[in-house]
């Protein structure tokens, strides 16, 4: 093992912003900031549409802020082909629907919580995900 | 105030992703790689994150409302079951396949790259069947 791109300061710092989003929006509405449960219940469910909405919209402003404001770009290296990301999209759909979170709602929001659950959770998507990609870089 | 709460939340969530670079599919996959180059950066986003809002929840416990609502929604903390297991062995391994979960993955819809979009639609087509079967 060799430790690469090891950024720790931005890593910490754009990880507790996280958790200040988790703590508004859990002290401000009394919900939980996972983004699987929010995608999915902006589609699929009438209950606090709205909310849902602007809080997704915010996800994606969050970026294009960052930009204007530091006159940056902002890396985005993806190298897997079309049919693999389709995969991978169906897999993590599938998977957090039927999990009931992602790495936000269990990883984050769930251990927050001391959720035994997440905990759970967040130990088998890290050991499925590490395994992936050992695999993929073999074959 | 619960639609401005859901707008600044959402901003700063994706601001946080931003700064830590977990929209960067790559250096996620590169976090993944623990037996060969490995990048912990991950670890500390995480750690950062429940840092700051695992005492919140803490105190949650004693509230009964949110300050801009009549309830919380928060599940009961549930046990350990198989759906838990399944589910989060599915959801790794389309993580490791991309390097996007479901955050990053909307997030990055606001470089308007094609392989974000792609996966975004496919994570929602299939919450999307699975909403079907279930009903």
């Amino acid at each position: 093992m060799n430790i690469i791109n090891f950024t720790p300061i931005p890593a910490f710092v754009g990880g507790m912003l996280i958790g200040l989003a988790v703590i508004i929006f859990l002290v401000g509405n009394g919900r939980i900031a996972g983004i699987s449960g929010i995608v999915d219940n902006l589609f699929f469910s009438k209950n606090n549409r709205l909310d849902n909405i602007l809080f997704i919209v915010g996800v994606i402003l969050g970026p294009i802020i960052y930009q204007n404001v530091t006159k940056s770009i902002i890396p985005f290296t993806i190298t897997t082909s079309i049919p693999v990301v389709i995969l991978g999209g169906i897999f993590v759909g599938m998977g957090t629907k039927i999990g009931s979170g992602c790495t936000s709602g269990h990883g984050i929001c769930g251990i927050s919580r001391f959720s035994i659950r997440s905990i759970v959770a967040t130990l088998v998507f890290l050991t499925t995900g590490t395994l992936t990609v050992l695999v993929m870089r073999i074959i | 105030m619960r639609k401005l709460v859901s707008l600044i939340s959402g901003i700063i969530f994706g601001l946080g992703l931003t700064i830590s670079s977990m929209t960067n599919p790559e250096k996620v996959l590169d976090f993944l790689n623990i037996f060969d180059d490995w990048d912990p950066s991950l670890i500390f986003v995480m750690l950062g994150a429940i840092l700051i809002s695992s005492p919140v929840f803490y105190l949650q416990k004693e509230k009964t409302k949110p300050l801009f609502g009549e309830k919380f929604y928060i599940t009961p903390l549930k046990e350990v079951d198989k759906s838990i297991v399944i589910g989060a062995s599915l959801f790794g391994v389309g993580w490791g396949l991309v390097g996007l979960c479901p955050g990053p993955a909307i997030a990055s819809l606001s470089l308007i790259n094609m392989n974000s979009i792609i996966f975004v639609i496919s994570m929602v087509g299939s919450y999307g069947l699975l909403q079907i079967f279930s009903n």
